[in-house]
């Protein structure tokens, strides 16, 4: 399959002051000044495939849009090389970025003080998208997201999920093959979230477009990716599937137990002896859960030993969220292999 | 070519979304016009011209040299400064487009709607309350028009170089504010420079600030005749082209160390 971003070994470097300390480093500070080397990427390097929707992932500072920015030509790299579309994204600026659409999640590439309508025309002779092109594929756009009342309204005066549906439809006007999300369902509610989504799914599947998505939502990525790049620091320290990245680290079962009477840490240790299981304390009274491993034999074993000893009024039996999952990972640092 | 011409068209919209502003700027406009015509008149006495420009030579000067600000003036130096340091300045990079020519279209939208809606009105009330002489030639009209195209363009290149600044600075609203002053002092604005010392004169015709103002008035009252006129012409078109290349280094190099503020 075509590579459509081809990364290697992409290393970008900040330099930056640090600023003494107290009036006399402020007046030493006008001389002299201290810099300082961070490296926000660290040698990274991955491939995306054409049609694929890859999950980006990581903390906050762990060098997503910084990355995102180098593979959309806004920053140069300090070292290593990147191919988008088979361009290099600075060099050739102009003709690469009509290749690709942009959201930030952040701010707003729509002109504020004029009717959607006009930044759509706007970009429109920006793109040089023909008048026919134009029609078939933005009815399309339009009526998928469901923006067509709101054409006519000046950007200021759309809500959120209003101007988020009119970004996307925006960055897709010229029908780029590749598509980059960063943040886009930021604050936005859960309908305008499911209409964001499906919108995706439907574009991927009908224009083979590939998606590059950021964000800090994992119901998003779980509803759109099935590939995950996870950055911590700089570096990436998970690329591949998601449902891989869960059968390794969310192989436990939370089993959540109400008691019907005052229960203890040591009254109730002795029932998961010998088991793959430990108790911790829920987040209400009497609440207790087993973390246990996820087998038949034990997962029945446990139930079978706190019902019999103890009242209960209440069972769960949950799966380890990504959620979870991701905070471990990051919790515990490094994933080997 | 045609996102250019859009461009204009859409700050042309923009402008109009608040057209309101201006009632008020062509009454503050028309009070400086006639605080300087009072003035002049002060400093003439009885006087039947100074430095080779008659009282009401002088009055057409004031006047025009104002309404032709409204054309020519644009704040696109404090667009760029704000737009990098919000970090908005990523956005124009991912359009297949010049962000400095976009800008200078931006500025020209904002200068066609000021003069259609400004400038021309508000040149036609002072008319009514102050003496101005127009010209009756044809070719004095065609020059001027030439004149203040070339004045904007040398105005847009200040600008541009000012907030192309930011991207070394990070934060140079003092700068901005200072190119301001010496705009308004240096272009003729306030004074026509024919009444500078002949030593700044002489300076002055080393920078570029009197293409600005001091030309297109000066063609606009016939205070320029003959010879004189090509000769400002060529000094606005060289300093047009001079322009370029300053604004280009200092693009290619501020792409290349381009930091986006704000995440």
């Amino acid at each position: 399959m075509e590579k459509v971003i081809d990364v290697q070994s992409l290393r970008k470097d900040f330099k930056s002051h640090s600023s003494r300390s107290g009036l006399k480093g402020a007046f030493r500070d006008l001389f002299t000044r201290n810099y300082k080397v961070i490296s926000a990427v660290k040698d990274i390097s991955f491939t995306v495939n054409e049609g694929e929707m890859v999950g980006y992932i990581g903390e906050n500072g762990a060098g997503k849009s910084t990355s995102i920015k180098m593979l959309t030509g806004i920053l140069t790299p300090t070292s290593g090389t990147v191919r988008v579309n088979g361009m290099d994204p600075h060099k050739e600026r102009e003709k690469f970025v009509r290749s690709i659409g942009v959201v930030f999640g952040q701010r707003s590439q729509l002109w504020w003080d004029i009717a959607v309508q006009e930044s759509f025309r706007l970009l429109k002779k920006v793109y040089n998208v023909p008048d026919d092109v134009y029609n078939e594929h933005m009815n399309h756009v339009i009526e998928s997201l469901d923006i067509g009342p709101l054409l006519d309204k000046p950007v200021r005066k759309l809500s959120l999920g209003q101007r988020m549906r009119c970004e996307l439809a925006a960055a897709l006007l010229h029908n780029p093959k590749l598509l980059f999300l960063d943040e886009p369902t930021i604050g936005l509610d859960v309908l305008v979230k499911l209409k964001i989504r499906n919108f995706l799914k439907e574009i991927n599947e009908k224009y083979k477009t590939t998606i590059l998505l950021t964000t800090h939502d994992l119901t998003d990525i779980e509803a759109l990716c099935d590939r995950v790049v996870m950055l911590d620091e700089g570096q990436i320290i998970y690329d591949g599937k998601l449902a891989k990245l869960r059968s390794n680290w969310g192989e436990g079962k939370q089993i959540e137990f109400q008691f019907g009477e005052q229960v203890s840490g040591e009254q109730l240790q002795p029932l998961l002896k010998e088991l793959e299981a430990e108790w911790t304390k829920g987040d209400r009274d009497n609440v207790w859960i087993a973390n246990v491993i996820n087998e038949e034999h034990v997962i029945s074993e446990v139930i079978g030993r706190v019902v019999a000893a103890n009242r209960i009024t209440d069972i769960k039996i949950h799966e380890i969220s990504t959620e979870e999952i991701i905070r471990n990972i990051y919790e515990e640092g490094m994933l080997n292999g | 070519m045609g996102k250019y011409l859009e461009m204009i068209r859409v700050r042309f919209l923009m402008m109009l979304a608040y057209r309101t502003n201006y009632y008020s700027g062509i009454l503050i406009y028309s009070i400086n016009i006639g605080a300087y015509y009072f003035l002049w008149n002060a400093i003439y006495g009885g006087k039947g011209e100074i430095e080779g420009l008659s009282v009401i030579q002088m009055t057409t000067y004031v006047a025009v040299a104002w309404m032709a600000r409204a054309f020519y003036f644009n704040n696109i130096d404090r667009e760029i400064a704000q737009e990098i340091k919000e970090g908005k300045v990523a956005v124009e990079f991912i359009r297949p487009y010049h962000y400095l020519l976009m800008k200078t279209m931006q500025g020209l939208g904002e200068g066609i709607f000021r003069l259609s809606f400004f400038s021309i009105p508000g040149m036609i009330i002072v008319s009514l309350i102050f003496p101005i002489e127009f010209s009756a030639a044809f070719s004095t009209w065609m020059f001027f028009v030439v004149a203040i195209i070339l004045s904007f363009i040398v105005n847009t290149q200040i600008n541009l170089l000012t907030g192309v600044m930011t991207f070394f600075f990070f934060n140079n609203d003092g700068l901005i504010r200072a190119k301001r002053v010496v705009i308004d002092l240096f272009s003729g604005l306030l004074l026509p420079i024919s009444f500078y010392p002949g030593w700044a004169q002489n300076v002055m015709d080393f920078l570029p600030f009197q293409a600005i103002s001091y030309i297109p008035s000066m063609i606009f009252t016939e205070g320029f005749t003959g010879s004189a006129v090509w000769e400002a012409i060529l000094f606005q078109l060289v300093w047009a082209v001079i322009l370029i290349l300053p604004i280009q280094a200092l693009w290619v190099i501020a792409k290349k160390r381009l930091i986006v503020q704000g995440g």
